[in-house]
């Protein structure tokens, strides 16, 4: 059983659906317990860092999630999910989870690229991601597939070891993290067609080892 | 680098498309499902539906199209169309819908995009504009004013205050309709939608006049668009999707090419 959590944070029916199609059984939970007990855990989400972080500690999920990645337990973050595992938002300046040292900060208000052309924020549509360090939750992704962003905050990871994708806009930032059994990505899997999917597929058949070439 | 989006229109009337659409030996498909699953694969990136049913005893049918939908693509869609109240966006967003779109419902009470924001994140409301060209005028500075009811009815604001009023009010999007530009297939309005995504920092969807290619082109360029909207071009199998990223590509716009 793959356990989604529910933290108030947006519309998270569409990640369960993304799984279902692939035949995975899941349920969209609060439930401390329940997802304690759950074989592999989605952290998903769009939402405000303040009012997302604060739903965790009330429900007491921050405590499970910490003993899901102790216990070597499969976790995905997705999107805002991703931001929230760091250790600091600059979005309401907010203390989040501390699962990967780091922080999570904003997109420059007068975004340019390299040309000197504005770049509009959020940083809304489809997007490359260049895989910096094979991991088994990206395997098979060819190297022109492409995933679906909406963000106008990014991670930057405290380790350059924990980067295993980057997508560029403006610049080139961290779009795929992983470290021990907890992997995350800035984009929507969920919502990335067959490419998406294929991340899925991959997050549900990993053991949360990080393969020949862990840390 | 972002990809330039492509973003096929389906106008739906008590859940059947209002158009046939034929392609593929020019079968007529009405299905508002089958036919976003076609797109799908087809290499669309995203999808719009108009919602046009009159009755609001109707809006359970678009609702279960909707949920259909969900179940069977997985890139974003948006559903617009009679969308008035938070409740109504709640319903659609539940259904399964990425995005709602409110129209003319936010020209008449623009706190529904506040308050959609609020409760569902600004990147799932997106602001339809209708703009028709008018004479410059004091209160029409930019020369461009909001209608609705297809243009008929003209509401003395004007577009490109609006489209910045929006994004203060928490817009996280923009999907420009030009009315002079649609039905015509001879291309967007490219003064309207540079003018409008050069003062917005949230992204355009250009909207209306596509028959060709190269409007596309021009609008993702010249026109600074961040998205183009199509409709006719494809769904009567004149062009594919893949055909017009095709093309897009050799002029080097970045488009997505493998789905």
């Amino acid at each position: 059983m793959i356990a989604i959590i529910d933290y108030d944070a947006g519309n998270l029916t569409s990640v369960e659906r993304a799984l279902r199609s692939l035949g995975a059984e899941c349920a969209i939970s609060r439930d401390a317990d329940f997802i304690a007990a759950a074989e592999r855990v989605i952290l998903p989400g769009v939402g405000r860092a303040g009012a997302g972080m604060a739903s965790l500690r009330r429900l007491g999920l921050d405590q499970v999630l910490a003993q899901t990645v102790a216990a070597g337990k499969p976790l995905l973050g997705i999107c805002f999910g991703t931001q929230i595992i760091f250790d600091f938002s600059e979005e309401d300046l907010t203390d989040c989870l501390g699962l990967m040292p780091g922080r999570v900060v904003r997109f420059p208000v007068e975004h340019r690229d390299a040309a000197g052309q504005p770049l509009k924020v959020p940083h809304m549509g489809w997007n490359g991601l260049q895989v910096k360090r094979p991991h088994p939750v990206l395997a098979g992704l060819p190297s022109e597939a492409e995933f679906y962003f909406v963000h106008s905050f990014y991670p930057v990871p405290g380790q350059d070891s924990f980067v295993i994708g980057t997508t560029d806009y403006g610049f080139s930032f961290a779009s795929a993290v992983a470290r021990g059994s907890l992997v995350a990505v800035q984009f929507h899997p969920e919502k990335s067609g067959r490419p998406g999917l294929r991340l899925l597929q991959n997050f549900l058949s990993w053991d949360g080892k990080e393969g020949g070439d862990a840390l | 680098m972002l990809s330039k989006r492509i973003i096929p229109c389906l106008d739906v009337r008590d859940g059947k498309l209002t158009k046939g659409i034929k392609f593929k030996g020019n079968v007529d498909i009405g299905d508002p499902v089958q036919m976003a699953e076609f797109y799908y694969q087809e290499g669309a990136d995203e999808l719009v539906f108009y919602d046009i049913t009159a009755s609001h005893e109707a809006r359970n049918i678009m609702l279960e199209v909707v949920r259909r939908v969900a179940e069977r693509i997985f890139i974003p869609f948006s559903v617009g169309g009679g969308l008035r109240s938070v409740e109504d966006m709640r319903a659609v967003l539940l259904a399964g819908a990425e995005k709602v779109s409110v129209n003319s419902a936010a020209v008449n009470n623009p706190q529904i995009i506040a308050e959609g924001a609020q409760a569902f994140g600004s990147q799932c409301v997106v602001l339809g504009m209708d703009v028709l060209k008018v004479p410059v005028s004091e209160k029409i500075p930019s020369g461009y004013e909001m209608v609705i009811h297809g243009g008929r009815k003209h509401m003395g604001i004007d577009a490109l205050w609006w489209a910045q009023e929006a994004e203060r009010l928490g817009a996280g999007e923009i999907c420009l309709n030009s009315i002079d530009a649609d039905g015509t297939q001879e291309g967007y309005e490219m003064t309207l939608t540079a003018l409008i995504s050069s003062h917005v920092s949230i992204p355009v969807i250009a909207s209306g006049g596509a028959g060709e290619p190269e409007h596309l082109a021009a609008v993702l360029t010249e026109g600074k668009a961040d998205a183009a909207l199509i409709a006719s071009m494809t769904h009567y199998g004149h062009y594919s999707v893949a055909q017009i990223k095709d093309y897009l590509s050799e002029r080097g716009i970045q488009v997505r090419r493998y789905w």
